[in-house]
This record gives C-alpha cells, structure tokens and sequence, in this order.
C-alpha cells in the first residue's frame, strides 16, 4: 500500500500539454529541473514558483489534450508533483504518464477546492482519493487494467523494459 | 454464436499483434514504421540510455530499417541549445543507418505519406500527436511519446489498448468555397475537443467519393484536436492512386466487417458545411465565419501538416488573386509542408506569386506552428493560420490570438486585413 499526501491544485478542463510546458521553452532543455520554473507560465506566471513538494493537480476532463510531448509529463514529475487526479485524460498524455510512473487516476474531481488536503492511497489496481479537509470524504477512482499495474509496480516504461528487455 | 465483425482499428492492432483483439483489449504491438522529430528524439534517447545496464552504450535500433527520423521542428534560427539536441538525433540515426530527414526537407507526417513511407493496412506510429494523419492512407496512425520510441528502438514494440470506435457518416459533397478543413473544424465543434476521445474515428459514406487524399489528410490529422486515437479512412482507388509510384508496395488494405460493433456514429452532409473558425485559445471554439466577431488581422499563416500542401497553397493563391493581393500591414507567411510541395509551388509559379505579393517564404518544416521556429507573431497580434491548434501560447507568443480556418479563408482575411469569408470576395 502506497499513500501520497498534498495539496490539491486545481486547475479547468482541457488543460493541454503547451500551457503545462510551452514547446517554445522544450526547444532550451530537457532538463525536469530547469522547465519546472516554466510549469503552466502561459496559464498563470504566478503558478510555477507557487507549487510546492508533493502538491496534486486536480483537473476537470481532457487533461493533457494536445501535443504528445514528454516533457509535459516530466515537468510535473520535476516540480515535485507525483499524481494528477483528473475527470478525463488525454490519451497521449495518459500514457506518457503511466510510461513515466506519474500517478494518472481518473476520479470526479468535482467539488474539490484549491488548497485541501488529499490523500491518494494505492492497493493493487484500486486506487483511492481521500478529502482530508473537513467534511472528509473519500473519491471512488477507475481502477487500473493488469498490465499498467505491472508497468506502474516497475515504475514506468524505462525501468520496465531495463529489466525485461522486451514487453512481451 | 458467431462474434460480431471487427471495424478497421480492431483489425489493424489485431494484425499488428498477431493476436485476435477487440476493442478494450491490450495489445502489445510490434510497429511496421515509427517516425520520431527532433522534437521527440533526444528524449527518446535519454530513456533508451537509461533501459540499458549501468555503462552500456546506446544501442543500435532493434530495427533501423522500420525507424525514421525527421527533423523538421528545429530549424536554423531556432538557437543553439536547440541545434545541439537536434544534432544528437541526427548522429544517433545517422551512425545507425536510420533513414534522415534533413532540416528543410519537410514535416515528417507529409514526408512519411507523400513518399511512400506509410502502407494501408500497417500500424504507422509517430512520436508526434499528428501521426494520426496516417490514417487517410488506411494505417493506424497514432501519436506516442519519446519513451514508447525508446521502447521501439529498444525492442521494436508498444503497447496499445485497442480503441473503440466512433463512425463518421459523410454523405454529399462540399460547396464551393468550402474545405476540408471546413469540415474538421465542424466536427471539432460538434464533438469537441474530448468527444473522441480514446476512441478511433473511421471515416465512411457516400460522402468519401468526394474527399481527394489531400482533404482525407486534413481530416485524418485533425481527428487527434477531438482525441481521437486514429483517423481512418478505408482504402480506395483514391488512395490507390496517391501510392502509385510513391510506394514500393500497395500494402495490406483493410476495410471493416458490415456487422462491425461501433461505440456511436455521427452523420454529416457535407454540403451542409460552410466556412468555419476557430476562436482562440481552443480547437473546438468553433463558430460560422460569417458570424466570427469583427476581428483586425495582422498576420496569415499558410503551412503546417494541416494546411501546408499544395492544394493549400494553390487555394489560397485563388482567392488572393481574386482579391486584389494582400492589405498593407498584413503578415503573410507560406511554409510548404515539404520540400516536394515547394518544388511543386515553384515549378507552377506559384511561389513566384506568393513573392510578388510579399509572403515571407519559410523554409519547409513545422514553421512557427509552435513557435520552434520561423515567424513568430509579435505581441498583441491577431493570426489567422491553416494549423491545427490556436492554444495561447501555441506559436511562440502568448500575446498573440491565433484563429484557425481554412487556406481560403486565410487568404480572404489577408486581402481584407480582417477576418473574413472567402465567397464574399471581392
């Protein structure tokens, strides 16, 4: 069982890979480390700086939609960010994330506020989201077929195919 | 009981699995092509470096003969840290026998169909979202990210869910004045931009008969602005006669079972369709031309894997010249979606025209599409461009308002220096 803690961040539906990180920046560097201070710039300048270790971005539907590029997964992966909670994901992004061990849960995030406290908690292919503010509650989440479970257990793609050479 | 018939997705994945799937299904796919930029390659490479043991080198591609590399997002003017990641990709394919496309060659999406690169009936993945523009050649086409192209080059596999699919009915034949684009646009606006969203559209209807490749092409590289997984088109003598002299073979063309299971269809009349936009920051924030706001326009942008063929070009050209040329203080930038397309321009006169009336003619490549490189719009401006995506920020500038339409109707907003419709000219 795995739990992560943070705040929750919230942020509209549709939120597509050049708000997380513009391909104008991606042209500088590859560097997690160095695009984190450009996270979402295009959206808000303010958020990037505002963003804080172990923080969970909520999103409405669609998140990640646009291009396919990586580096809007490890961006987020860099800025300390280990889950995003959305309605919907886009399906490249959904599977850059899962190749790239960020925790993709699709759950209704309807009704949570910026700031509150949220706990994800892992057993096997069921995810959980837990509301710790006041009034808590707890988010049903999509389970994860088998075989995103292995790749996720490995802890992405590279370890995954490090250590069997080939996926099937 | 027999089991229902597969639509053309269950059976490409199915296919390239050896495996028989349908959709919901994993399926561990080994790719006929792969095509990665140099947008997407340098990354791939870090992963492929760290899939190996502590100290190995880079390996070679598992297979270099089902890899191609374009690096088309990078060009000069694009600074030196971006050159440097290009060239990592360059010598890496290079030192592999790995076919390259050169910077100012073109997009890799028009380079993998125009020459021949892509085969009805393949699974033709690209790490670019609009891989999906393989579709109106009968392929999967999808778009991947750069560690399932490391994954490629490591073993020569993905994983794929195999997707439902969302029938798209077409029936007549587009107005005058009317494109393809149109046509996407209208869609976008009808679905959305999650309507499709893990699921394959497949184009079908009486309505195809109409639709040329390079209108199958729109369509199929805009299916990924509704998130869609592919956009398939199935084969004909249209497609037949695009690959002729193209490509070494004619493939494995795979059309769908009659009593194939679909999760919806939509039923459009093209003829019912008329000159769309799309409203920034979104794809689907789509309204009629006529209706659009009143709105200044200070830079046109003809090109990109969307609307940077010669059909484009030579549409737009149409009503440019009808329309007397271009308004003073309007921008008007051509980039050809490749080299071949240029040559075509060229060899026509049309670029000559485009000179004459003072376009800024850009090298071959993604342009400024996003904001990589070429003309980037100044702050404050209003572009109207053939692309694919007007999110802020999308071409370089968030400052700038960006305004998806048709070549036509690019080329009516250049001569009124405001947006507008191509029919109502002059």
């Amino acid at each position: 069982m795995m739990v992560l803690a943070g705040r929750a961040r919230i942020l509209g539906d549709d939120i597509n890979t050049d708000y997380l990180i513009s391909s104008s920046r991606k042209k500088e560097s590859l560097d997690p480390q160095v695009l984190r201070h450009y996270l979402l710039e295009d959206l808000d300048p303010a958020f990037a700086g505002s963003v804080m270790d172990g923080d969970i971005l909520v999103a409405g539907r669609n998140f990640g939609c646009g291009s396919a590029m990586e580096v809007a997964v490890t961006v987020v992966l860099g800025a300390g960010i280990r889950a995003v909670v959305a309605k919907s994901f886009s399906r490249t992004y959904w599977r850059n994330a899962v190749n790239n061990g960020l925790l993709a849960i699709v759950a209704d995030t309807s009704g949570i506020e910026e700031g509150q406290r949220l706990e994800v908690h892992l057993a096997g292919s069921r995810p959980e989201l837990r509301v710790m503010t006041e009034p808590a509650r707890t988010v049903p989440c999509e389970p994860l077929p088998p075989f995103m479970l292995a790749l996720r257990e490995a802890g992405g793609l590279v370890p995954y195919l490090r250590r069997h050479r080939t996926l099937a | 009981m027999r089991r229902p018939g597969k639509t053309i997705a269950e059976k490409l994945l199915s296919r390239s699995a050896g495996a028989d799937l349908r959709a919901g299904d994993l399926a561990i796919c080994a790719p006929h092509v792969a095509m990665g930029t140099d947008g997407s390659i340098p990354m791939a490479l870090d992963y492929l470096q760290r899939m190996q043991p502590e100290g190995a080198v880079l390996p070679p591609p598992a297979h270099a003969d089902r890899v191609v590399f374009a690096l088309d997002h990078y060009g000069p003017g694009s600074g030196e840290r971006s050159l440097a990641l290009q060239e990592r990709a360059r010598r890496y394919g290079r030192a592999h026998g790995v076919r390259v496309f050169e910077a100012g060659e073109g997009i890799g999406h028009q380079l993998m169909m125009e020459r021949g690169l892509v085969l009805p009936g393949q699974l033709a993945v690209g790490a670019d979202s609009h891989a999906v523009a393989y579709g109106a050649l009968n392929a999967f086409g999808t778009g991947i990210g750069s560690s399932d192209f490391a994954g490629i080059l490591q073993c020569g596999q993905l994983w794929l869910k195999v997707p439902a699919t969302l029938r798209i009915v077409l029936a007549g034949r587009l107005a005058p004045h009317v494109s393809a684009k149109d046509v996407a646009l209208a869609l976008a606006r009808r679905i959305g931009a999650d309507g499709a969203s893990y699921l394959a559209l497949e184009f079908a209807g009486p309505g195809l008969a109409a639709l040329d490749m390079d209108d199958r092409m729109v369509l199929a590289n805009m299916s990924v602005e509704m998130g869609a997984k592919a956009g398939l088109f199935p084969f004909d003598e249209c497609a037949a006669a695009y690959l002729l002299g193209r490509a070494a073979g004619a493939g494995e063309p795979t059309a769908a079972d009659p009593d194939a299971g679909y999760a919806g269809a939509v039923e459009l009349d093209l003829a019912s369709v008329i000159p769309q936009v799309a409203l920034p920051h979104r794809v689907d924030q789509v309204v009629d031309l006529a209706a659009a706001p009143a709105t200044r326009v200070d830079m046109v942008y003809l090109g990109t894997c969307t609307g940077g063929r010669t059909k484009d070009f030579r549409e737009a050209l149409e009503v440019l010249r009808e329309g007397g040329g271009v308004a003073p203080g309007v921008r008007l930038v051509v980039t050809p979606a490749s080299g071949m397309v240029r040559d075509e321009l060229a060899a026509a006169g049309l670029l000559a025209e485009f000179e004459a009336l003072g376009a800024e003619i850009q090298p071959p490549g993604c342009g400024a599409c996003c904001g990589t490189c070429g003309s980037i719009p100044a702050a404050g401006t209003n572009v109207v461009s053939t692309a694919n995506r007007n999110f802020k920020g999308r071409m370089g500038n968030r400052e700038a308002q960006i305004f998806l339409a048709s070549p036509r109707a690019c080329a009516a907003s250049a001569v009124r220096g405001r947006l507008a419709e191509p029919g109502a000219l002059p």
